[in-house]
């Protein structure tokens, strides 16, 4: 079951690679979304796939009497998952502002921060954009 | 509860939420939020001297014994960090009134601001992994919102660019992290750090290391992970700026120096080796890419990762000698960097512009600002005897030591060029004539000496002076760092209490 796991993983991380460097801002966020799953996925595969008791103590014990599934894993994923969502949603409203301000969600021609031109900024040539 | 070890988190969250409260009472909402900064310096230092005098201190949350629960540890590494961060902290916040408009104000500037330092310090002084995962993620939230809190169109454009790459670095560290949990079974730095030894497969913990130190590389903006860096850094009003680029790369540095000195020691010639090619090639990269430009913050953007190379360096060699260096190198330029992005506010204010070209003669019109741009300009390029000289003094000796020739080398060329750029803006900014110009661009200029403005500009001045001329108690400090990340027994001791 974990090499299955394992391999769905794999798959996932490569699906959102190619997504995210597709430099388009809405395949991004597709991107980023399958990542953070193969990424908790991972998580869960990590902390090995065992069919035991759910980590209850009964109360009467002070201590487990028979082996118990580990619960941490799914301490870690819930947090992460907790907060990919608050960051997606953020990256959501983001994108989409940057979308209405930008006119663009092509990746390649957002240079507003990074503009080609000037080079050499002058008072005559400030207008002056080359054929990059 | 430890309360001195757990104030310089606490404090923050909660002047952010009192801040919040008066959101639209600009004038108490900035009077609380210095308030709250100078507190906040004030427990920084605290817990400084505490540790100085006292050594490591721990305390676990919650009482759960610590590989369960969740550690917070001072070390001397943390604790030289926060309380810089406090001296920042304060300095910004002081610099802020000045600077930051209304609708800044309005959009909760200062709220945001008390979270990232909270997200700071909280992942300096934590022991668990996963923990300062989520500081990593309080700290980026806190970042992306005051990066685009102006809505102006480039910030958006650098926005957008930060925002991706910092959420993959986090992937890329929550990837090492589970699997170094399946690894290991533990997340408690101490603990992992005598777990690993009880792993076969070193292949695999290489593999893991790798991952780490792209996480971490793309935090800290190493060669050739740092595009982001200069995409994003000088589109922000500039207290902004200033607090990210003296605090943000320097967590992924503190991350890089902690996990690589305490956990991934079992094969130093081969992480490390990396780790030294990337920090040459990051000086370099760096310093060429600052040549190029001609607009001030863009210029200490990239100077910024050539800084980084410095600190990755002292890490990658891992002698004592050049771990103290690193450690005093972040030192002095965690109050460098955030001085000058100060300063090129000033300027910004007076002058009206941060292009190179536009602004002029300010050698004559502003005396006081262009003695405070000298101090930090040359102490970035090493001009003795600022702090930048010891730092990078002490890096260099280091690498000749161990026969390290062309690291030594890069080092030493490499502050030779940091001094043409920062001659560069000397002649440009400070020196040549004022240019006539009409420009439309330039506008939004005023009177730039004012109390709040200069204060900090001055006061981190100061200290740079201070570490240049009497650097024998930092030395001492990051010799004493830089023992403890030799010797990591002393640090899991105090974390684990005795074996």
């Amino acid at each position: 079951m974990e090499t299955v796991l394992s391999f769905l993983c794999g798959t996932l991380v490569a699906a959102s690679i190619y997504l995210m460097l597709s430099g388009n801002l809405i395949r991004f966020i597709f991107g980023l979304v399958l990542a953070g799953n193969a990424v908790n996925l991972l998580i869960f595969v990590a902390g090995r796939l065992s069919i035991s008791h759910p980590p209850l103590i009964p109360e009467a014990y002070g201590v487990p009497e028979m082996p118990m599934a580990n619960a941490l894993p799914q301490a870690l994923i819930l947090t992460a998952i907790v907060i990919g969502f608050a960051l997606l949603t953020f990256v959501f409203i983001l994108f989409y502002r940057a979308y209405q301000t930008l006119g663009t969600v092509d990746t390649e021609s957002m240079r507003f921060a990074e503009p080609i031109e000037r080079e050499t900024v002058s008072d005559t040539n400030i207008m002056g954009g080359s054929n990059l | 509860m430890n309360w001195p070890l757990v104030l310089p988190i606490i404090l923050p969250f909660a002047f952010a939420a009192v801040t919040l409260q008066f959101r639209k009472d600009f004038r108490q909402q900035q009077a609380l939020s210095i308030l709250g900064a100078l507190l906040h310096c004030g427990a920084c230092l605290y817990l400084f001297v505490k540790v100085y005098h006292n050594g490591i201190t721990t305390t676990q949350i919650g009482n759960w014994p610590a590989p369960y629960g969740i550690t917070i540890a001072a070390d001397h590494l943390s604790v030289i960090m926060v309380a810089i961060t406090g001296i920042l902290n304060f300095s910004v916040t002081a610099y802020s009134k000045a600077e930051i408009n209304p609708d800044l104000l309005k959009a909760g500037y200062h709220p945001l601001m008390h979270i990232l330092i909270g997200g700071v310090c909280g992942a300096f002084l934590t022991g668990d992994l996963f923990n300062l995962y989520v500081w990593f993620e309080v700290m980026l939230m806190a970042s992306f919102g005051l990066l685009v809190l102006d809505q102006k169109r480039h910030q958006f454009d650098g926005g957008v660019k930060y925002v991706m790459i910092n959420l993959f670095s986090t992937l890329l560290f929550i990837t090492g992290l589970g699997l170094l949990y399946g690894l290991t079974g533990t997340l408690n730095m101490a603990d992992l750090h005598l777990k690993i030894q009880g792993v076969t497969d070193k292949g695999l913990l290489t593999a893991i290391a790798a991952i780490f130190m792209a996480a971490f590389g793309i935090k800290s903006g190493i060669f050739p992970l740092f595009f982001w860096l200069p995409a994003s850094y000088h589109t922000p009003p500039v207290a902004i700026s200033a607090i990210f680029a003296g605090l943000l790369t320097k967590v992924g540095v503190y991350a890089m120096i902690r996990m690589f000195s305490l956990v991934f020691t079992f094969d130093v010639a081969y992480t490390h080796g990396l780790l030294l090619i990337a920090s040459i090639l990051t000086m370099i990269t760096g310093v060429l890419g600052a040549a190029a430009f001609n607009e001030f913050r863009r210029i200490l953007s990239f100077h910024i990762i050539s800084q980084v190379g410095y600190m990755v360096m002292g890490l990658a060699l891992f002698t004592p000698l050049a771990l103290t260096g690193s450690v005093f190198y972040i030192l002095h330029h965690m109050i460098v960097k955030t001085n000058l992005f100060l300063i090129s506010g000033v300027t910004r204010k007076a002058g009206g512009s941060f292009e190179l070209a536009k602004l002029g003669g300010f050698y004559r019109s502003n005396g006081l600002p262009a003695i405070l741009f000298f101090i930090p300009a040359f102490s970035l390029a090493g001009c003795p005897p600022l702090s930048g000289f010891w730092a990078k003094m002490i890096l260099i000796r280091a690498g000749l030591e161990i026969q390290s020739y062309a690291v030594a080398a890069t080092a030493a060329v490499v502050g030779l060029l940091t001094l043409y750029s920062m001659t560069k803006i000397w002649g440009e900014v400070f020196w040549k004539p004022t240019p006539k110009t009409t420009d439309p661009e330039i506008n939004d200029q005023g009177q730039a000496a004012n109390f709040w403005r200069l204060l900090p500009i001055i006061a981190l001045a100061m200290l740079t002076i201070t570490i240049g001329l009497a650097p024998e108690f930092f030395l001492k400090m990051a010799g004493q760092a830089a023992h403890e990340l030799l010797n990591p027994d002393i640090y899991v001791k105090a974390v684990l209490g005795e074996l």
